[in-house]
């Protein structure tokens, strides 16, 4: 019986202190690291295992598994700056426990500018953007594709050009004395991005 | 390192194969007819490139191997012709250099890439070069054969410059400029005669290439960069890219709204600020195309 009652007068007795003022004070500087909060339950599956292994087989990525997450990317990321969701330490992070789904379903992974800051000054030589680059093209594979580089890919198959250069403007070159545009060989285009298994992925997508 | 490349046999410094891109038909007349006026003046034979495709690289977060694809096929038309490309656009000539390089060092990629060529009957051999402007300006023609042609050094103009990410980094595949501290675009400015200043964050990104997917960043980033040069007193900025030229011009206003902040900064493509220091007139280098009035710049020249 003495003992709870102990406890209780301790309690109370912190509590008397000027609580209310300190958690005030403290509460932006707390608050910050929201991530911490958040408890996810992973499930890591030997196909999570697996997905490293996948992803370090494309060009660039070689090297995922060398990110000891010190955060050099995200601290010195320009769109992390601007962008709260954007953290490119976790997405590499994520993408080394192989939450494959979680990863390549996220919108955040099309938000890599392709600056290379982060290339350039990752201690441990990760090419991080090309990273996500490779995120994005196994994104798409699972049928994952944002609007505009539908539009851009159906542009390049129909003109050559990544955008569909107005008559206006190719009108323009006249007057200003350029020579005229050359035309893209489709045929040629075409080609390609049916050998490199494009076509069908773009079809798949409901693209052109 | 990269002996083989060294290897390689110069080709002619003063020919090239003109790689326009999409991005500079599409919307930046100015910067093409700058910049070919430009080159004719220092003595540069460019021939134009028939049949070229997009470079590749807004292809290149979708399907890697189509973007490898369409650049070695561009690079293949140029060894056809066995000339050295220049591109306007930093993303073009970036692509199509890391392609280059990529290929010429790694075999096996070069097989795969090769496979796909067998299709439409090219083959990548790797021999020649792939350089932004602002690297034939100050590599191949150097600073002092540019200092030869001004006419009208740009005494009275302090601007700023934007190198853009992809003429910087990566150092492993693009490497001829320091990223962290970049200097080729500010010894190339001090040519023309016009003053550059530093600036907080020079190196940054513009934020361009996401715009398709998320336009608050890049506005608040090419934002900042304005904000940052008008506090150390810049009169205009000046590009080498024609994304980062839609960010700081043809965005400005819509940059103005969203920040409620007034900028007013005349975004000048480095060929046009050349053209104007030899002498070529206003409507030559086609100012008037810029969308963010320059005529203050021009009446700077003229004083």
């Amino acid at each position: 019986m003495p003992q709870p009652r102990k406890r209780k007068k301790t309690e109370a007795k912190e509590e008397t202190k000027p609580k209310e003022e300190v958690k005030e004070e403290m509460q932006p500087k707390i608050a910050e690291p929201k991530e911490m909060e958040q408890k996810t339950v992973l499930r890591i599956t030997p196909e999570s295992a697996r997905f490293k292994y996948e992803l370090k087989k494309i060009p660039g990525a070689e090297k995922l598994m060398l990110c000891f997450q010190c955060g050099t990317c995200t601290a010195d990321c320009p769109v992390s700056r601007f962008n709260e969701s954007y953290r490119p330490r976790k997405i590499l992070r994520m993408a080394q426990l192989g939450i494959k789904d979680q990863v390549l379903k996220s919108d955040v992974i099309w938000l890599c500018a392709a600056c290379f800051t982060c290339v350039d000054h990752c201690p441990q030589d990760v090419e991080i953007a090309s990273v996500l680059r490779a995120l994005r093209n196994m994104a798409v594979k699972e049928g994952v594709m944002p609007p505009v580089f539908k539009e851009l890919a159906s542009a390049i198959l129909q003109t050559g050009y990544a955008y569909k250069i107005p008559e206006m403007r190719i009108k323009k070159r006249e007057e200003s004395a350029l020579p005229p545009l050359p035309k893209g060989n489709l045929e040629d285009v075409a080609k390609l991005f049916k050998v490199t298994g494009f076509s069908k992925l773009l079809e798949a997508s409901g693209g052109s | 390192m990269a002996e083989k490349t060294e290897k390689k046999e110069e080709k002619k410094p003063s020919k090239y194969v003109l790689f326009l891109g999409c991005a500079i038909p599409y919307r930046e007349g100015a910067y093409e007819i700058s910049a070919r006026k430009v080159l004719q003046k220092l003595g540069l034979e460019i021939e134009e490139m028939p049949e070229f495709n997009c470079c590749g690289l807004p292809i290149d977060p979708v399907s890697h191997e189509t973007m490898l694809a369409l650049a070695t096929r561009n690079l293949c038309l140029a060894e056809q012709k066995d000339v050295n490309i220049i591109a306007l656009c930093p993303g073009c000539a970036g692509t199509l250099r890391k392609v280059n390089k990529t290929l010429k060092e790694d075999k096996k990629t070069r097989e795969e890439v090769n496979h796909y060529m067998k299709e439409i009957g090219m083959e990548f051999k790797g021999t020649i070069e792939a350089k932004h402007i602002m690297q034939v300006l100050a590599e191949d023609v150097g600073l002092e054969k540019i200092k030869e042609t001004i006419k009208k050094p740009l005494t009275n103009l302090c601007v700023a410059e934007h190198s853009g990410c992809h003429v910087l980094r990566p150092v492993k595949y693009i490497g001829f400029d320091d990223p962290e501290n970049p200097q080729i675009l500010k010894n190339l400015i001090r040519v023309t005669g016009a003053k550059v200043l530093d600036y907080q964050d020079e190196a940054e990104c513009c934020g361009a290439p996401i715009i398709g997917i998320n336009q608050d960043v890049p506005l608040n980033l090419t934002g900042e960069k304005l904000s940052h040069m008008k506090e150390v007193g810049a009169q205009a900025v000046v590009t080498v890219c024609p994304f980062c030229h839609m960010m700081f011009d043809t965005n400005q206003p819509r940059i103005e709204r969203t920040l409620n902040k007034k900028f007013e900064m005349p975004a000048l493509h480095y060929t046009q600020l050349l053209g104007l220091a030899m002498g070529f007139t206003p409507e030559e280098m086609a100012i008037k195309e810029l969308r963010v009035d320059a005529s203050k710049i021009v009446a700077l020249v003229n004083s």
